[in-house]
C-alpha cells in the first residue's frame, strides 16, 4: 500500500511538473510535506539543497530520497518508476508525433502558455523556504520570531547571485559555511 | 526513425555510458543538461544533426517530466528505438539514485549533528536566495515579451497558490487550458498565414 501510494504521487509529480528543473519543487511540497506528511518543511527543505548540490533532476533525487526514507530501497524504486512513467509514456507519443509530422508547434504553445504558472508556482514554494529559514518550523510568521542571520545571509546570497552570477552551489556552500559558523556561535543551531 | 548505422551491443553500450557520464555530472538539473548532450551526440558521435538536437530540446523542455530524462528517452529512441530508450533512462537515472541513497542511508546520523545542523540551517538561506535569483528572472523574461495574458496567469497562479492553497494540479490544468486558447487564438490572427 506504502509503496502504491509512493508510486502514485510521484506519478503525479512527474505528470505534472512541466519545465524542468525547479518546476517539479512546488509538486513536491504539495504531495511530500502537505498530503502524505511524509517528510517535514525542514527535511524538504534540505532535499533541496541535497538536490541541488548533486547531479540529477531535482524529480528523480526527490524520489530516491523520499522512497527510502518512506520504504527503503524497494520504496526508492518504486518511487522513482512512477515518477518518469509519465515521461515513458509522453515522450513515446511524442516521439512518434514527431518523426511522423515533425509540428508540434500547437502543443508547444500550449506547453509554453503555462510557464508564467510555472513560475508563480516555484515562487510559492521558494516564499515557504524563505520563511522556514526566516522564522522557523513552527509556523509562526511574527517579527518576534525573525531570525536576523538568515535575513542578513539571504540578503547577501541574492546580492552574489546577481551581481556576479556565481554557481548556486558556491552560493550554497557559502551560505552554509558562513551561516553554520554564526549560528554556532551565537548558539543557535 | 531510429537510426541504422550502428547496431549490435556496442551501440546500446555507448548509450548508455554516454547517458550514465552525463547524467552523474549535470549539477542543477533543469536545461544544463542539454548543451552537454548536443557536445556528446552531434558534435562527438555525429548520432544526430544540431537543429534536431534542438527540437528535442524544445520538446523535452515543454513536455511534463524532468528535462535530462525527456531528452534521454527521445535520443535513446531516435538512436536505437525502444531497447535505446530503455538504456537511456537507465543510464540517466542510476546516477542520481545511487548518490541519493548513499546519502539518505546517512542522513539521519548526520542531521542530529550540531556542526551539521547549522549549517543546513545556514544553507536554507542560501537555498532561499537561488530559488529568489530564478524566479526574478523567469517572471523578468515573462514581463518583458510584453503581453498581457502571461502577466495576468503569472500574479493570478501565485495568489492562487500562495493565498488560497488551491491544489497545484488543477492551476496547471487550468493555465494549459488558457494556453490553447490563447495560441489557437494567436494561429489564427498571426499575419504570416
Amino acid at each position: 500500500m506504502k509503496l502504491l501510494q509512493l508510486c502514485w504521487s510521484f506519478f503525479q509529480i512527474g505528470l505534472f511538473s512541466i519545465g524542468g528543473g525547479y518546476a517539479a519543487m512546488p509538486l513536491i511540497q504539495e504531495q511530500v510535506v502537505e498530503k502524505q506528511a511524509w517528510l517535514s518543511m525542514t527535511e524538504f527543505t534540505d532535499l533541496i539543497t541535497i538536490a541541488e548540490m548533486t547531479p540529477g533532476p531535482i524529480a528523480i533525487n526527490a524520489a530516491t530520497f523520499v522512497g527510502i526514507q518512506v520504504g527503503g530501497v524497494v520504496g526508492a524504486i518504486a518511487a522513482t518508476l512512477g515518477c518518469i512513467l509519465p515521461s515513458c509514456i509522453i515522450m513515446s507519443i511524442m516521439a512518434y508525433l514527431y518523426f511522423k509530422y515533425s509540428n508540434l508547434k500547437l502543443i508547444q504553445g500550449i506547453l509554453g502558455g503555462l510557464r508564467p504558472a510555472v513560475v508563480a508556482m516555484i515562487a510559492s514554494a521558494g516564499v515557504s523556504i524563505a520563511s522556514l529559514a526566516f522564522f522557523g518550523e513552527k509556523g509562526s510568521v511574527h517579527w518576534d520570531h525573525l531570525n536576523p542571520i538568515a535575513v542578513a545571509l539571504f540578503a547577501a546570497a541574492f546580492l552574489v547571485l546577481r551581481k556576479w552570477k556565481t554557481s548556486p552551489v558556491l552560493v550554497m556552500l557559502g551560505s552554509g559555511a558562513v551561516g553554520g559558523a554564526l549560528y554556532l556561535v551565537f548558539g543557535m543551531a | 526513425m531510429p537510426d541504422q548505422r550502428e547496431t549490435g551491443l556496442s551501440k546500446y553500450w555507448k548509450l548508455f555510458t554516454s547517458t550514465f557520464y552525463l547524467s552523474a555530472f549535470t549539477f542543477g538539473g533543469g536545461f544544463v543538461i542539454i548543451p552537454l548532450m548536443k557536445k556528446k551526440f552531434v558534435d562527438e558521435l555525429h548520432w544526430m544533426e544540431e537543429d534536431e538536437m534542438l527540437n528535442i530540446a524544445a520538446i523535452a523542455q515543454s513536455s511534463p517530466g524532468s528535462v535530462a530524462v525527456n531528452a534521454s528517452i527521445f535520443i535513446g529512441y531516435r538512436i536505437g528505438g525502444i531497447p535505446g530508450a530503455a538504456v537511456t533512462i537507465l543510464g540517466t537515472v542510476l546516477p542520481p539514485f545511487l548518490i541519493i541513497s548513499v546519502i539518505s542511508m546517512f542522513y539521519a546520523a548526520f542531521r542530529s549533528n550540531a556542526i551539521v545542523s547549522a549549517v543546513l540551517k545556514g544553507m536554507q538561506s542560501g537555498i532561499a536566495a537561488v530559488i529568489a535569483d530564478v524566479v526574478v528572472s523567469m517572471s523578468g523574461k515573462i514581463v518583458k515579451q510584453r503581453k498581457w495574458v502571461p502577466v495576468v496567469t503569472m500574479l493570478g497562479a501565485f495568489i492562487a497558490t500562495w493565498y488560497f492553497s488551491i491544489n497545484v494540479v488543477f492551476i496547471i490544468l487550468f493555465c494549459g487550458v488558457v494556453g490553447a486558447f490563447t495560441t489557437l487564438y494567436e494561429l489564427k490572427h498571426s499575419p504570416e498565414q
